[in-house]
């Protein structure tokens, strides 16, 4: 039970600096798990990081119940859920009560006005960012335009969209197998499996 | 109402790879389809959600069911989104640790990335519109297109912090458009 309140205190110390995607918890779980507490060797934690990006759902908050189900087993990995989102939680609930109250005062809608286009380019550098990982040959940047314009233009339930990309992941490997084709799943020098989901 | 909401969340929880923006039209279309919240609205909540530490797709989610229900809307959709990746990360660490080497998960995620960066333009798009940034040719639109414009830059090209951005456009925001 000590073990168990010592994980949830740790992730819950840590939650509030997962600003802006789960990346930023890496050093940090890496001093607090590693060298601190030594739950963990290094290797293992890089290795959770990576299959944490491949899983639905924030990297942050996965990485915390990976680790916390290695420490402990499942008593450990919901300690360790709970501990790392209820920081973050309790944030976003009185920031939301505060724009409950003030988002109709002249001031704060005028904020609001200049900072939803910040928000638009915030999403657009989203994009940007993953570029490179997510767009690794002309198959890829066909598949990428071909959702778009099934969202954009076809109004495609976005759900929908992801299990296309999926499916289509599979099936296009698997010609491009058939055919000979080298692909980037086959190319090792790429960390593709290491962040799988980096930034997504 | 709760059990509307836990059932949305937790479909979108399902899907949320990388609790990023890329899950962000799906949260969108589903509680704009719901009648729960407009676009407008919507971005305004991604916009608080992204000044937020946390996870972008968890804050958006407690945000959004916080305006909606109150203290038990924030904690159902919360505990909606993280449901689904904690069963899943769970059987993961029991039984498949290995399965970032595998070969089908692998030509999945080359099917999903370029589809997630689609999604994200995509909510990049409709926010845009939303927001009036396409809405015709005068000095609002423009000045709207260069917060844009710079946000982006110094996104990008200063690496200057996504909330101080936001902050940043806040504060112009207030002193030009009130």
């Amino acid at each position: 039970m000590k073990q168990l309140f010592d994980i949830f205190l740790t992730f819950f110390k840590l939650s509030p600096i997962t600003f802006g995607g789960g990346y930023a918890m890496i050093p940090v779980i890496q001093q607090e798990i590693v060298e601190k507490k030594r739950w963990l060797e290094e290797e293992e934690v890089a290795d959770l990081f990576a299959l944490s990006g491949s899983i639905p759902g924030a990297i942050a908050i996965n990485t915390a119940t990976f680790i916390g189900y290695r420490i402990a087993g499942i008593p450990g990995a919901v300690f360790a859920t709970i501990g790392v989102m209820v920081p973050t939680f309790f944030i976003v609930v009185v920031l939301s009560i505060f724009y409950g109250f003030f988002h109709d005062h002249p001031k704060v809608e005028a904020a609001f006005e200049g900072i939803r286009p910040a928000v638009v380019a915030l999403i657009v550098f989203a994009a940007y960012k993953i570029r490179k990982s997510a767009v690794v040959d002309k198959t890829t940047f066909a598949v990428a335009a071909a959702a778009l314009v099934l969202l954009l233009f076809f109004h495609i339930h976005p759900v929908l969209v992801i299990a296309l990309g999926a499916a289509a992941g599979v099936l296009l490997i698997g010609v491009k197998d058939r055919l000979g084709i080298k692909t980037a799943v086959d190319d090792s020098s790429q960390q593709l499996d290491y962040f799988m989901g980096a930034d997504i | 109402m709760l059990w509307l909401l836990f059932k949305t969340f937790f479909l979108i929880g399902l899907f949320s790879f990388g609790g990023g923006y890329a899950i962000i039209p799906v949260i969108e279309a589903e509680v704009v389809r719901q009648g729960w919240i407009t676009t407008q609205q919507f971005t305004d909540i991604v916009a608080v959600a992204g000044m937020s530490p946390g996870p972008i797709a968890t804050n958006t989610a407690v945000f959004t069911g916080y305006q909606i229900n109150g203290w038990s809307g924030a904690v159902v959709s919360a505990a909606a989104m993280v449901l689904p990746s904690l069963f899943i990360v769970l059987v993961v660490a029991m039984f498949f640790y290995r399965l970032n080497h595998n070969r089908v998960m692998k030509s999945v995620f080359y099917g999903l990335r370029p589809v997630v960066i689609a999604l994200i333009l995509y909510a990049a798009i409709k926010f845009a519109l939303s927001n009036g940034m396409a809405a015709g040719i005068n000095a609002h639109t423009a000045s709207l297109l260069v917060i844009f414009l710079v946000s982006l830059y110094a996104l990008i090209k200063r690496h200057t912090h996504p909330a101080y951005v936001l902050v940043m456009a806040g504060i112009i925001g207030m002193a030009f458009y009130s």
